[in-house]
């Protein structure tokens, strides 16, 4: 089998070309036909037809108990975020730790950062026995080498099987001198069958929140004019605390985010690692109690926290992931009106800036037609976004939707004339949306990286705008929130509109007299 | 072993002082894992396998891992069910680059993401009943699915779930092998227990329970790759050569597998193992059982890989013999080639590097045959038998560490300051920080194959453009 070798110190061919030689190509077919015994082609091609069909979509939207490609991760992923938006901050997972791996792991694929979480690392002693011995010494290792200003403390779903106490086991290993007695240990219980990521975000901003303001209510607390603002999870923080606090800025308001992962997640590289860096304040987080209004940019990601915060007598507001023009008239209005002051003349600038860029586009994206998957926050206020641009959200799927989400969602869909064929699926996965895809077409997909599948198989382009996004680079870097962030936005799905454009009218002496220079 | 790396620099001095700041009984129990390779060593001086300390970052991860992750995922005819809550599937979802060639989603599942989704009634009431619905659901909407694995996670032997019987019952009624797998996180100390139980799995559940494909005609030159899981293409550029010099690679495990090939493997008059920690136990089977001899092999640089192929060779007739000397000839130009355009610019770099099972062993050579220097390495989830085939490959003056924690690690490589560091995505970027070159020795960081000839001028290639990039150059501000 001597075949010459298509390797080339000269012109180094890794596996995009390598696999396409000839030699490597046989080598697929001989494996294929004496050793795999699989399917036939024209099998293989009539059930990969069969799975296009209304048919098939009614077989797959009925079944009840296999989850396929869901858009949902699990709660202590979302907590272990939470975490790390604070001051000098060391996630403690409590649990097996595996889980550790996978979540630092797939942080860092995402913002392609260091990440750091430490686990109590319990095994099948720790499952007979509990886990208090590796609280214990975990705590004490934790604090020792990597000389956190916090230890937040959350469990995996092993440590809540088996009924781990955080709040008894943190009390012991501080009276064994783990951590010093003043030392913040906040914790949350994550586990991971109960809600997805989002609901650990919630818990563990309820637990930081809890740790400095008390669990016990305390509508006497005196306010001052600061205004706490929590993003929720949100793949895009770094550009988005960004500009959230350049607003802030422009405003002259004095603004507290709860959980500001922003410096955190995008450290510099000048040979020095930083561990921790930026983050809320420890003291602004305790000094928080006595803003006089607490927003959230996503309402879905923070139930229980705005709860808790009414409970300390501050005035709550939720978002939906404010994009686009509406989205952030809204959230300015409401700063206007908690601050007692006026839009900063620059942002009205900047408002009439994004809308006259919607108006030069607008003949590309009126009546486009859109799936969009994600978080339930990111469905909704990039479904308005779309509304508002004279494009047509078609289906809006979300793993973690529920009923209540669902509702909201057809409200909003229905309110506009853009958005009659729109329709939410709460707690459907991407191979359900694979078959809207098939048997009600649309233009194009916005969601994160998984859904390059879904481009492949449908050949409908993908917009990545949303976590997590492992196959492109440095997008979370620039905001899609405000009027700047709406612009980013707008030119991401321009720019793929555009090039699909090309892509379709490429062909030499056949289509390309629709190959315009202007467009 | 020979000469000697990390002359005039204290090694021993600064494990010690790395250890300082730890509390003084996690100091005890991390000492035993870190030491300088001394000259005549029987093995590396280290502890290995043992649990990781808690409170530490431990780049481990868990016996699903192993089993999902490693063995059983890459099986790309059958369907693997993260049994349990959401999490474990999705962070593994399509994260690990076992290439494949098939129609995904009708006859090949590698890159999708099956789970039972646990909930709070789940675990309460149990997920049995759940479970055999969702095999149902899945042989409907997928009917060419060859078979099913279920892939437990830590719930499931909490509550003391019978997947056992739930596999039995499916098996049975379907006609196709449903397997279950006992990879509960918390068992055992990292992912290696997890390989163990799944090659265990395949012991009882397919050579057992299955019957090979009819029409299989044997060989006298039937090999299979096992341990190979075909990262960026690793397994084809070894197996072209294997086909090259006369043999006939039944099976190929896991990368780019198939349930037949797993059936069929102990028609093999030999098994090749490349990864030896994750598939060792089913080699010794077949063995056993069989009588089918193994041998491990290396295809990582042209070093190692001619040896290899001259001993693969030297199991069979004469034909084969001169048939690798021909295929190590074929390829020495290019390799000569590769060598003299990459060595002048690699030459006499400092490496360290911290991966999983085999690589920090078998990956040394690759590095030699360019020049560069092994000043540190170490396993994320090696036995004391892996450390014992290490010290051949390594110089005295090694430093090595068995599982080392993060704090250790970048403790290491801040005072010895080597030229490339070589690990995972979780270490990449704050080596990268640090301004040092990196490359992710679990994934080639998207690049590949690194394996066989093909493999080794990438290698190369990317080792340069590692070290060589300018950015390296322009982290410090002029002001």
């Amino acid at each position: 089998m001597s075949h010459p070798v298509s390797q080339s110190a000269d012109k180094v061919i890794d596996h995009f070309t390598l696999f396409r030689q000839p030699e490597y190509k046989e080598l697929f077919e001989r494996k294929k036909t004496e050793f795999e015994y699989g399917h036939s082609d024209e099998e293989v091609a009539r059930v990969s037809a069969w799975t296009k069909t209304e048919e098939y979509k009614e077989k797959n939207f009925a079944r009840e108990a296999v989850v396929i490609n869901p858009t949902k991760a699990c709660q202590p992923i979302g907590a272990m975020f939470a975490a790390q938006g604070f001051e000098g901050t060391l996630p403690f997972v409590h649990g097996s730790q595996g889980c550790v791996a996978y979540y630092r792991t797939h942080l860092t694929r995402h913002f392609k950062e260091p990440n750091s979480a430490v686990s109590s690392s319990m095994t099948e002693d720790a499952a007979v026995f509990g886990g208090l011995n590796n609280m214990i010494d975990g705590l004490a290792n934790a604090y020792a080498l990597y000389k956190p200003k916090m230890i937040a403390v959350l469990t995996t779903c092993m440590a809540e099987v088996i009924g781990d106490d955080l709040s008894g086991f943190i009390n012991n290993a501080k009276n064994k001198e783990s951590v010093p007695a003043d030392f913040p240990v906040p914790f949350a219980h994550t586990p991971a069958f109960v809600g997805s990521h989002i609901v650990g975000y919630d818990n563990m901003i309820k637990g930081v929140l809890t740790h400095f303001w008390g669990t016990s209510e305390n509508f006497d607390t005196p306010k001052n004019e600061t205004i706490n603002l929590i993003p929720g999870f949100d793949g895009f923080a770094v550009g988005n605390n960004r500009e959230l606090k350049r607003i802030a800025g422009l405003f002259g308001i004095q603004m507290t985010i709860l959980s500001d992962v922003s410096d955190n997640f995008d450290t510099p590289a000048d040979g020095e690692y930083r561990m921790y860096d930026g983050g809320t304040p420890l003291e602004a987080t305790k000094e928080a109690v006595h803003a006089k209004a607490t927003i959230s940019m996503q309402e879905y990601c923070t139930p229980q926290s705005l709860q808790f915060i009414k409970e300390k007598g501050q005035q709550v507001a939720k978002y939906n992931y404010p994009m686009g023009v509406t989205g952030t008239d809204e959230l300015l209005m409401k700063l206007a009106e908690l601050s007692g002051k006026p839009v900063p003349a620059e942002l009205k600038l900047e408002r009439g800036r994004l809308v006259d860029a919607i108006a030069d586009s607008h003949t590309h994206l009126h009546g486009k037609r859109f799936a969009v998957y994600g978080d339930p926050d990111f469905c909704l206020g990039m479904s308005k976004f779309l509304m508002e641009l004279g494009a047509e959200p078609v289906h809006i799927l979300s793993t973690s939707g529920s009923k209540k989400w669902e509702k909201q969602v057809q409200k909003v869909l229905d309110a506009s004339p853009f958005g009659k064929s729109g329709k939410a699926y709460g707690g459907k996965d991407l191979w359900h949306l694979r078959s809207l895809l098939f048997t009600d077409k649309v233009d194009y997909i916005i969601g994160n990286s998984y859904g390059k599948y879904l481009e492949r198989d449908t050949k409908i382009p993908l917009i990545r705008l949303t976590y997590p996004i492992f196959d492109r680079h440095h997008h979370h870097r620039y905001p899609t929130w405000g009027y700047q962030g709406a612009l980013n936005v707008l030119v991401r799905i321009l720019d793929r509109i555009f090039e699909d454009m090309d892509a379709n009218t490429n062909i030499v002496g056949e289509t390309d007299y629709s190959f315009d220079l202007v467009r | 072993m020979s000469l000697s790396v990390n002359e005039g620099v204290d090694v021993k001095g600064l494990v010690d002082k790395v250890l300082e700041a730890y509390p003084e009984k996690s100091r005890k129990r991390r000492a035993k894992h870190l030491n300088v390779l001394e000259a005549e060593a029987k093995d590396c001086g280290v502890k290995s396998n043992i649990k990781s300390i808690p409170g530490v970052m431990t780049i481990r991860g868990c016996a699903y891992a192993g089993s999902k992750g490693v063995v059983w995922g890459p099986i790309k005819d059958m369907i693997h069910i993260s049994h349990g809550p959401v999490g474990c599937g999705y962070y593994s979802w399509s994260g690990r680059r076992n290439y494949y060639v098939g129609d995904t989603g009708v006859d090949s599942w590698g890159t999708m993401h099956f789970t039972s989704d646990f909930q709070e009634k789940d675990i309460v009431f149990g997920g049995d009943k759940k479970l055999h619905k969702v095999i149902e659901e899945i042989n409907e909407l997928f009917p060419l699915v060859n078979g099913i694995s279920i892939q437990s996670e830590c719930p499931i032997g909490l509550i003391g779930d019978d997947i056992e019987a739930v596999a039995r019952a499916k098996s049975e009624e379907l006609g196709k092998p449903v397997v279950p797998v006992r990879c509960e996180g918390f068992r055992g100390v990292s992912q290696s227990l997890g390989h163990h139980i799944a090659n265990d799995v395949i012991r009882d559940w397919i050579f057992e329970k299955t019957e090979p494909k009819e029409g299989f005609v044997s060989t006298p030159y039937d090999v299979t790759i096992i341990g190979d899981y075909n990262i960026g293409g690793d397994a084809w550029a070894s197996r072209i050569l294997l086909e090259e010099i006369g043999l006939r690679v039944i099976a190929q495990w896991s990368g780019d597998g198939t349930l037949a090939e797993l059936e069929n493997t102990p028609k093999a008059k030999v098994n090749l193992i490349h990864c030896y920690r994750s598939m060792n136990y089913i080699a010794r089977h077949m063995e056993e059982k069989f009588g089918i001899p193994w041998m491990e092999y290396n295809f990582f640089g042209p070093s190692q890989i001619a040896e290899s192929l001259r001993k693969i060779a030297a199991l069979f007739d004469d034909t084969i013999k001169e048939n690798a000397e021909k295929v190590i000839a074929k390829y020495q130009p290019m390799v000569d080639a590769v060598i003299a355009k990459f060595k002048p610019r690699l030459e006499g770099k400092k490496v360290m590097i911290y991966v999983g099972g085999l690589r920090p062993r078998h990956v040394v050579d690759a590095y030699h045959d360019l020049g560069m220097e092994i000043v540190g390495t170490g396993y994320e989830f090696a036995h004391n038998d892996d450390y014992q085939r290490t010290q051949h490959y390594v110089k005295e003056g090694t430093l090595i560490y068995d599982d080392v924690t993060a704090f250790e690690l970048e403790k290491f490589v801040e005072l010895m300051r080597p030229d490339l560091v070589a690990s995972g995505i979780k270490e990449k970027y704050v080596f990268q920080k640090m301004g040092l070159p990196f490359r992710q020795m679990h994934s080639w960081d998207y690049s590949g194959p690194y394996h066989g000839y093909d493999g080794f001028a990438i290698f190369a290639r990317d080792m340069d453009l590692a070290i060589n990039n300018p950015v390296w150059g322009i982290m410090k501000a002029p002001f």
